[in-house]
């Protein structure tokens, strides 16, 4: 044997082991997620994707962002659930810390199914990564799906009409389709609201310039700083909501204001509890 | 092979099985025959069969076929055979497949037979961006959306279809499975995946689901012995990803662009690959079409015995011998 022995350093699995530490590893672990034999199930999530996503995440999450939360007990460790916060913040930003929470939430992390464009799959890499780590077209089908298979689904019923909204708009909670109230009575799924406080200042559009998103086909073109500011987050999860089924669109939209209703009344605690901006 | 019991019934039944001479039709007629006459018919060559089985070279839109029918009592019909895109062009294969098709539900009519199961495939749900995953068989089918090649293999299953509610006593099953491998598999992807090379679009692993063609072939006379007319998507509940399929199988991975899609469409065209990685499959390399196979499971207790890495060994152990 040689007497000079150098250790060669894999800057890789370095990386990979900082990122991925143990307590991360046997929450990811820990996550109801049925998977077939070499580890992705049926919308493409991949558990070691998710592994290294979440390390990344979590950086953000706890230091750039420094996110708090509330009622994270809320949210069951097991069976369906449909998560529904406030959209802000031009980037879907305020999406992935909802689902950083839910899986770092020490009490029962859940794997956060999130329903993203129609355009992403057509995206090269980026349309089966947001697929690895849990993201799938937001088509009602595949929530459908999810919620039979006990997942646990973020929905923004406002869509891009509030995360695209002027920073002038702040906390002010736009038109609500009623697609997860559907979903929800006719799953038998318990709604959480959510309200997300910090996204609005992470990226405030003072402009959206409408005719460059018509011709770059996107849904705004907001006039905001390009990249998200580190403002505090704070994620409030309020107590589960159980709907019966109603017939009659005025019936379900009377019980989707009632969620909304809700939700005014956490966004408004919550800005009434918060200290600082950044 | 394990021993069957007879079908339904217990009565021996004649049986056609069209596609003889594939790997699939081969593995069917090898489970029926201890328990029923086989009748065996493909229009590519007369197949080698065993002594008391008849086997015909046939055209099925040509009028000899009716002497098939009128040469034997036929009780049932597994239609297998397909003409494939690589093997002639498209008026041929509308020819054979669409017409043909056609032709052998007029015949089964006339001749009453009582069961027909035909073997679909996937591809009529076309691959598109938009697909949601777990597609069940009351999806629409948009093949013709992203290709004129794959026209003949959607109007066949209307044909199909039409038979199955206008004419019930035909009991019409109609089976669309997912990517069909196995030992002497012919279809486009088995041949592909039995290359050293395959190509891969850049950016894009689309998940697929496999079944090996001994587990078809279980679930054809599943469908054939328990006989529950309808529709029935044929797929495993695990799921890769093509790239890691096209590694799993030993092959050497060749990165094709992807952007802007007419590339690879004319990369493909230009390599004239049209057996292994042709233009109109391009959209099946991009994006996923997942099926929910779980109404076939449960209606035909049907469960797969290969595992993916059963599948995949088998493509890995033929590239070791090639190479000695």
């Amino acid at each position: 044997m040689s007497l000079l022995h150098f250790p060669v350093f894999d800057l890789r699995q370095h990386l990979l082991d900082r990122l991925v530490t143990p307590d991360l590893e046997a929450l990811v672990d820990r996550m109801p997620k049925p998977v077939g034999s070499f580890g992705y199930d049926p919308w493409g999530y991949n558990n070691a994707t998710l592994k290294i996503s979440l390390g990344l995440v979590r950086l953000l999450y706890l230091h750039y962002f420094r996110v708090e939360t509330h009622g994270l007990e809320n949210i069951p460790d097991t069976g369906r659930v449909l998560v529904i916060p406030n959209h802000s913040g031009q980037l879907p930003m305020d999406g992935v810390l909802v689902g950083a929470a839910m899986a770092l939430n020490t009490n029962g992390p859940r794997l956060a199914r999130a329903m993203i464009e129609r355009f992403f799959p057509t995206v090269p890499w980026l349309g089966n990564y947001l697929n690895a780590i849990g993201a799938v077209i937001g088509d009602p089908l595949n929530c459908e799906r999810m919620l039979d298979a006990e997942e646990a689904v973020i929905v923004f019923p406002e869509g891009v009409r509030g995360s695209g909204k002027l920073f002038r708009h702040r906390y002010q909670l736009q038109r609500f389709g009623n697609g997860f109230m559907h979903l929800a009575m006719k799953h038998g799924t318990p709604i959480i609201p959510t309200a997300v406080i910090g996204c609005e200042e992470t990226m405030p559009s003072l402009y959206d310039i409408k005719p460059l998103a018509r011709l770059l086909g996107i849904p705004y073109a907001p006039v905001a700083p390009p990249l998200p500011l580190p403002a505090r987050v704070t994620l409030w999860f309020g107590k589960p909501m159980h709907f019966k089924p109603v017939t009659g669109e005025a019936a379900v939209q009377k019980q989707v204001e009632v969620v909304k209703a809700r939700m005014r009344e956490m966004i408004e605690h919550g800005l009434a509890q918060r200290t600082r901006k950044f | 092979m394990a021993q069957r019991k007879p079908g339904t019934g217990g009565a021996r039944k004649t049986v056609l099985v069209t596609g003889a001479g594939g790997s699939l039709a081969q593995r069917v007629i090898a489970r029926l025959h201890p328990h029923h006459n086989v009748v065996a018919a493909d229009f590519r060559r007369r197949v080698e069969t065993d002594a008391d089985i008849p086997s015909y070279l046939v055209q099925l839109y040509k009028r000899t076929f009716e002497d098939v029918f009128a040469a034997h009592k036929i009780d049932a019909v597994i239609h297998i055979g397909r003409m494939f895109p690589h093997e002639r062009n498209r008026a041929q294969r509308y020819n054979a497949n669409v017409m043909g098709t056609r032709r052998l539900f007029d015949l089964c009519r006339k001749y009453q037979v009582g069961q027909v199961i035909v073997h679909s495939t996937y591809f009529v749900y076309g691959a598109t961006a938009w697909n949601p995953a777990l597609i069940d068989e009351d999806a629409p089918l948009k093949a013709s959306e992203v290709t004129q090649d794959l026209v003949d293999s959607v109007e066949l299953e209307s044909l199909a279809n039409i038979q199955l509610w206008r004419h019930p006593e035909l009991h019409v099953t109609v089976l669309r499975p997912c990517n069909v491998l196995g030992p002497d598999v012919r279809n486009s992807l088995s041949i592909l995946l039995s290359n050293r090379f395959a190509p891969v679009l850049l950016g894009f692993a689309p998940l697929m689901q496999f079944v090996h063609v001994d587990d078809m072939a279980e679930a054809i006379v599943l469908a054939f012995e328990k006989n529950h007319p309808g529709i029935y998507n044929v797929a495993p509940a695990d799921y890769i990803p093509y790239p890691d399929a096209v590694r799993e199988c030993g092959c050497h991975r060749v990165p094709v662009l992807s952007v802007p899609p007419l590339l690879p469409r004319a990369i493909s065209r230009v390599l004239n690959s049209n057996v292994f990685f042709p233009p109109y499959l391009i959209n099946y390399f991009k994006y996923p079409v997942i099926l929910d196979g779980r109404l076939f499971g449960k209606t035909f207790g049907w469960k797969p015995r290969h595992t993916l890495n059963d599948i995949f060994a088998s493509y890995r152990r033929q590239k070791q011998r090639a190479a000695g």
